[in-house]
């Protein structure tokens, strides 16, 4: 049987000897983990999973990955509180990767930036963007406290073996439209349970073309088409980004000629325009220029989706030489403090500043309504990151749009949802 | 058999984390903290709906989607709810209700028959459930045989003490042979 991208890394890392026959969709495997991550709000909840199973060690102390994001910097007594539970942990454990204050970025960001994810390896994570990894060929997936409990005591943790669903890009994108708005297309298209229980298989000539960053944006959505992956197969520009990271030994990862989708969606981008998902549900796609004429007061640039150095330097592109509008705030949060560094090297900080954005620190912040730039009720946000869900931001009567760096970096300038054509 | 029983509090289509609980109480995951604010994206007075230990929700589509955030299915366990019927259910939610005690039952479009304040009956034990009120019954599908093994065990947390034990004691285990294909 020819294997898809989630057949092929989840038989690799069974620990029952598998044939292909036996991978079928709905099939169940127990497997090996190589990655097992929480996060400042999820991993006090597995930290006491863990006394509740009676473990005193974890699997590998290189296994177990603790990045404190969401409510970095520690907004209040309560999230110091979770972050001090983590850090004791981790120190009791001698863990390798436990990253806090001047060394946390955005999870997803940073994890592949430390070169701790490579292709065809098997990640659980306590967050649900955990999906992010699949832009390099990783087969990652969210999980709760308990299930990421299990996996660090055990090493491994059951899955049920996902059907895909392949969808295919052709042609050339255009200016100002980048790997959010193909996301955001698949979601419009499938809907926010299009996918749910199974996995996305991108590929193309759009995608060859498309950055690991962008890869990575597009992976980071899936969850938002209720995705358990998005998947990418793993070429010589996942193995150039993996190489840049410091890993060596990664090999290049292909689904099977001949493996067998549930459906196959196919899109000629060459005329796509930027998109933004309307309030308050990421299938709520439209063109910009058909969204309708919104004010807007907060734009949020940063997030696991669109907070690297790319995304930046697309904002800056726009921001460059113009200013953003009075009584509008336009939140800038590089997702990690290398591509802090990065963007103050190449001067985009500068340019932001320039413009009167506020430049704030890797931090998840606003876009779980967090700190850093919450809505008060009847507020519109334009934001660069994943949801927005009804009071995701702030106050539930509080409006969000999804949409790319260019489109919130323009929005930031008119102070109304805009086109970056349109400037 | 243990029975379930209770009066449906409906709600609708792709109820997310975020309305389940908001961000902002995920500071602490003391469990009557979260109970008190369950729902409370959607309506911070929709906790005064629920009578513990005797409200069954009752949801359409895609239930739980969002956020990995166990505080959720907590958040509903802990209000004295002790189960959730749905259409369907986000992934991550379905698992994580599961690991922590609340049932999750998959009804498919059945779910659309219960009206609020039905009187709802859950048999735990061979997966029905039967409306009172309008005198229908329901089967879920069984378990795939490792959450079976894992409610079996007495949950996730017992489920790995005791597979850590006997990975201390034998090469081989069991729960291999369980979850590998036949």
């Amino acid at each position: 049987m020819a294997l898809t991208l989630a057949q092929k890394i989840l038989g690799a890392h069974s620990i029952a000897p598998v044939t292909a026959d036996n991978l079928e969709a709905g099939s169940m495997v127990n497997c090996r983990l190589n990655l097992v991550l929480a996060n400042d709000i999820t991993a006090p909840l597995a930290i006491k999973a863990l006394k509740d199973m009676g473990v005193e060690r974890v699997f590998d102390k290189s296994g177990v990955v603790l990045v404190m994001d969401h409510f970095t910097p520690q907004k209040d007594i309560a999230s110091a509180e979770q972050v001090k539970i983590c850090r004791d942990f981790a120190l009791r454990q001698g863990l390798e990767h436990y990253y806090e204050g001047g060394n946390a970025g955005v999870e997803h960001a940073l994890l592949p930036e430390l070169g701790l994810i490579g292709p065809g390896d098997l990640v659980i994570g306590a967050d649900s963007h955990t999906c992010s990894y699949g832009g390099l060929g990783a087969f990652a997936t969210g999980m709760g406290s308990t299930d990421i409990a299990g996996g660090m005591a055990l090493g491994e943790s059951w899955f049920k073996v996902p059907e895909s669903i392949r969808v295919t890009f052709y042609g050339i994108l255009p200016p100002h439209v980048q790997g959010k708005d193909l996301i955001l297309w698949t979601i419009g298209e499938i809907g926010v349970e299009g996918a749910l229980y199974k996995a996305l298989e991108f590929d193309g000539p759009v995608i060859e073309n498309l950055s690991p960053e962008g890869r990575l944006t597009m992976a980071n959505m899936a969850i938002e088409a209720g995705g358990k992956a998005g998947l990418f197969a793993a070429d010589a520009a996942t193995l150039a980004y993996c190489r840049a990271a410091g890993r060596k030994g990664d090999r290049l990862l292909a689904p099977d000629p001949g493996a067998v989708y549930e459906k196959h969606l196919q899109s000629d981008v060459s005329k796509l325009e930027p998109l933004v998902a309307c309030p308050h549900t990421p299938e709520n796609v439209k063109p910009v220029s058909g969204a309708g004429n919104i004010a807007v007061d907060q734009v949020f640039i940063g997030s696991c989706t669109n907070g690297r150095i790319e995304d930046l330097r697309q904002a800056a592109s726009i921001l460059k030489g113009r200013k953003v509008k009075r009584n509008l705030r336009c939140v800038v949060l590089p997702a990690t403090p290398a591509i802090w560094r990065l963007a103050l090297r190449e001067g985009l900080l500068e340019i932001f500043a320039a413009a009167g954005c506020i430049i704030g620190p890797p931090s998840c912040g606003p876009c779980l309504g967090g700190h850093l730039g919450i809505l008060a009720g009847g507020e519109k946000a334009v934001s660069t990151s994943n949801r927005n869900f009804k009071g995701r931001m702030g106050s539930p009567d509080s409006e969000i749009y999804l949409a790319n760096p260019f489109v919130a970096a323009a929005s930031a300038v008119t102070g109304r949802l805009t086109h970056p054509g349109m400037l | 058999m243990m029975k379930l029983s209770g009066t449906a509090l409906c709600l609708g289509d792709h109820i997310d984390t975020d309305a389940i609980i908001p961000a902002r109480f995920l500071v602490s995951s003391d469990p009557a903290e979260l109970a008190a604010n369950c729902m409370s994206g959607l309506d911070p007075e929709w906790i005064k709906k629920v009578t513990p230990g005797a409200s069954i929700l009752v949801a359409g589509r895609n239930f739980g989607c969002g956020s990995s955030r166990e505080h959720a299915p907590l958040a509903i366990a802990a209000a004295g709810i002790p189960a959730v019927i749905a259409c369907s259910f986000a992934r991550i939610f379905y698992r994580n209700a599961f690991n922590m005690g609340l049932l999750p039952l998959e009804l498919g479009e059945a779910a659309f028959t219960f009206k609020e304040g039905d009187l709802v009956e859950v048999d735990t034990e061979n997966r029905s459930v039967s409306n009172k009120s309008s005198g229908q019954n329901f089967f879920c599908p069984p378990l795939p045989p490792v959450m079976q093994a894992i409610l079996d065990a007495g949950g996730l947390a017992s489920f790995v003490k005791k597979r850590l034990q006997k990975r201390d004691n034998t090469v081989t285990s069991a729960e291999d042979d369980l979850l590998s294909p036949p």
